[in-house]
């Protein structure tokens, strides 16, 4: 019962220290801030490593042996009718959480130690991964709305920091403030489902609104005027909210920019973890969406749109760490679209799968970038695998996983949720799997174009890049070892208690699905050719970006320019951020400056201070011209005076 | 011949004072008929002093008048003093040409 408090508090412990350090000033001292830094390393990483066996063993009493509680640690918010607590709910989803949180973040951590050592600010950025990992496990542990929320802006606070953690790059900053913003958005609409949630069922806590979701089912809320249903209405604005941090269309355009921060934090927050907070969400809030097929279908639609639309931006960039993160943005769609068709399971099966191998992408990619002196454009990469055999064998892998060829993660979670969705037999359903296809054969292009155009081929870095390319230190080697056995095991070792025959027991009643509602239960029984098109089509893609970038490497610049305006638009990422910046950020200026020109210079500041002021100095100014400086004129001043007071007191008073 | 009493002196004193007032800021030569044009006023009020004194019977009157004279006297030593240095300095005592204080 204490475990779960350790698991969640030791991080935050990790954060106090390390952010301690932080300010501790070590002036020219380089042999005492090695020292800090070090300190501030290991006992972050330690911490964490702790927090990740305790996770495991709470996933197997938890997860495997099915036993889930809730544990109540203080009274947060007793105001009339809202009782809130500070409460960890433990069940099986949330032991999913805790396990892949705190691995993904330990390994995160021990590979930060090698991967950040020559940075100024380590016991700054140990501090910032561990405050986000706690916030993340308060995320994950939740047992009531509100909480769920502190630890949903906590992540997103971290998130912040930590793309801005070079605050000296104004591009950081930039990507810093435009997540921030895009996030508040979706937050917003989660406020609002917080709020229509209290409105209609009189509390925030989980357990309660879960055991009433079906005496709600077909209760009205009037919003803008008109009347709609209840559950619908509060599902959609939670969805909103899980958008807005899961980036899925629409929302999805800080996430590429957030590459601006270190990559270990790209590999722990935004890929891994917080990004498939939004997932988690919904899974937890299962027993709502449940009850409302508009906001299945509308999750399956915008999640398969989103798993197509990133695929296709993937194929056509060059920055290592933003094909990347297109590719995170595509199998988040995977998973919402998975959650769609009522298949929450396959969707944390994936999650989880994802975590493990998106993290191995990442931190790989990591191991490149420091390889190749900095250097993140593929364009100026190539001809280095046999320099970094290991490194390229882990991105093999890790690409291996996410194409999903067997036996690899990937392979299971993806199929699963593309039988799912056929299996769904509706036509969201249908929607849901051709996209799928589709982005799967686009996910196998651009993982192939990524591992070729940065591994083989002839050089293209200059010399000095070259002779210094070399493979990355033990402590960042380590990590990824972990993650690849995860990678590799995770698929065939989780398959049948996340989704197969004992999927009912490990689930338990984390998850709630209608009995009508069926696509899980139908993957099993899906024709021949729909398990086997999510490979043939893995296949493929690899083949023709073998094809593309390795035997014909003309042939990439040729299809470009017959299908220029295409690629033009796909390259240009369907113009998102050109279309938000002319409807949403210029007006936003424009209006901000009017606001700030006339509303506050020129109106509140015109008419109070300075206004006081300049009538001030301009009476002062004036009335000054009397003060001639001539004595006679200042003593018949004081004649008059004192004959009018003389008369006063004569005439008047007297 | 009507006897002179306290009122003819009060009206000697009130003529002197209004003199010494008008002395000061009529006045745009000198700032020695200024300091003069003082003198008149403690004159002036001397003579109240005196005045009254005799009528009512009351001889602090002629004491305190004997007091003015005195810081009167160190009053008139002391402006002298400033205006010599200020003609120093300024190579002036037109009263037109004192005006540092314009605003």
């Amino acid at each position: 019962m204490s475990m779960i408090k350790a698991i969640v508090f030791l991080p935050l412990l990790a954060a106090m220290f390390a952010g301690m350090l932080a300010f501790v000033d070590c002036g020219d001292d380089k042999y005492k801030k090695h020292k800090l830094d070090l300190y501030a390393q290991w006992a972050t990483a330690g911490f964490m490593v702790v927090a990740m066996g305790l996770a495991w063993l709470t996933f197997q009493q938890v997860g495997l042996q099915g036993d889930s509680y809730t544990v109540t640690v203080l009274s947060w918010i007793q105001s009339g009718d809202l009782d809130l607590n500070w409460a960890f709910k433990v069940d099986t989803l949330t032991a999913v959480m805790l396990v892949v949180v705190t691995t993904i973040s330990a390994m995160v951590h021990v590979y930060s130690v090698g991967y950040m050592h020559h940075d100024p600010d380590v016991p700054r950025f140990m501090s910032y991964l561990s405050l986000f990992t706690f916030f993340m496990l308060m995320l994950v542990t939740a047992d009531n709305l509100v909480q769920l929320f502190f630890g949903w802006e906590g992540v997103g606070l971290s998130s912040y920091l930590l793309i801005g953690f070079w605050y000296n790059k104004p591009s950081a900053n930039a990507a810093a403030i435009k997540a921030f913003v895009v996030n508040r958005v979706g937050d917003f609409g989660f406020a609002l489902g917080i709020f229509a949630t209290y409105m209609m069922f009189g509390t925030v806590n989980l357990d309660v609104i879960f055991a009433n979701v079906s005496a709600m089912a077909d209760a009205n809320i009037s919003f803008f005027g008109g009347e709609f249903n209840a559950i619908t209405v509060i599902s959609l604005l939670l969805f909103v909210g899980a958008m807005g941090k899961s980036a899925q269309l629409g929302f999805h355009t800080w996430l590429p920019d957030a590459m601006e921060g270190p990559t270990p934090v790209s590999a722990l927050i935004h890929a891994a973890t917080m990004v498939t907070a939004g997932v988690f969400m919904v899974s937890r809030m299962s027993p709502l969406f449940e009850y409302s097929e508009l906001a299945l279908q509308v999750v399956t639609i915008v999640g398969a749109s989103t798993a197509i639309f990133a695929a296709t931006v993937a194929c056509t960039q060059f920055d290592i760490k933003r094909v990347i993160a297109y590719s995170t943005c595509s199998q988040l769609g995977y998973m919402f679209f998975a959650i769609g068709v009522s298949a929450y399971q396959a969707a944390i099966f994936h999650l989880m799968t994802h975590a493990f191998f998106k993290a191995l992408l990442f931190l790989g990619a990591g191991s490149v970038i420091h390889a190749m002196s900095d250097e993140q454009d593929m364009r100026k990469m190539g001809g280095i695998w046999k320099m970094v055999p290991l490194t390229y064998v882990l991105m093999l892998i890790g690409s291996y996983a996410l194409v999903g060829l067997p036996p690899f993660s990937g392979f299971f979670s993806k199929d699963i949720i593309l039988e799912a969705a056929w299996a769904a037999g509706s036509n969201v359903g249908n929607y849901a799997f051709w996209m799928g296809i589709a982005a799967a054969f686009l996910t196998a292009f651009y993982s192939w174009r990524l591992i070729i155009m940065t591994f083989h081929g002839t050089p293209r870095a200059d010399e000095k890049v070259m002779a210094h390319v070399h493979e990355s230190p033990k402590v960042m080697i380590l990590p990824l070892l972990v993650l690849a056995a995860g990678a590799m095991s995770a698929g065939w070792l989780g398959f049948s208690w996340f989704v197969g025959e004992n999927a009912a027991a490990f689930w338990g009643d984390a998850i709630l699905v209608l009995e009508d509602h069926t696509a899980l239960e139908g993957a099993e029984n899906v024709p021949e050719w729909v398990k086997l098109m999510p490979l043939v089509v893995g296949v493929a893609g690899i083949a023709l970006a073998y094809v593309m970038y390795m035997f014909k490497p003309g042939l990439p610049a040729l299809l470009v320019g017959w299908i220029k305006p295409v690629h033009k638009f796909v390259f240009n990422k369907w113009y998102f951020d050109e279309l938000y910046d002319a409807i949403f950020v210029k007006p936003a200026f424009r209006i901000g400056n009017g606001f700030w020109k006339v509303g506050d210079q020129a109106i509140i500041d015109g008419l109070g201070p300075d206004g006081v002021a300049q009538t001030t100095r301009d009476t002062a100014e004036k009335v000054s011209v009397l003060q001639s400086g001539y004595l006679y004129h200042y003593a018949f001043a004081m004649l008059v005076g004192v004959v009018g007071m003389v008369g006063w007191y004569m005439f008047i008073v007297g | 011949m009507t006897e002179i009493g306290l009122v003819h002196y009060l009206s000697v004193a009130a003529i002197l004072f209004a003199t010494g007032i008008f002395g000061i800021f009529l006045n745009r030569k000198n700032v020695i008929v200024i300091l003069m044009s003082i003198e008149l006023l403690l004159l002036a009020v001397n003579i109240n002093m005196v005045a009254f004194s005799v009528e009512l019977g009351d001889m602090v009157g002629q004491v305190f008048s004997l007091f003015i004279l005195t810081v009167a006297a160190a009053e008139a030593a002391i402006g002298l003093a400033i205006l010599v240095v200020f003609f120093r300095n300024r190579g002036s005592i037109a009263v037109d040409d004192i005006n540092a204080m314009k605003g």
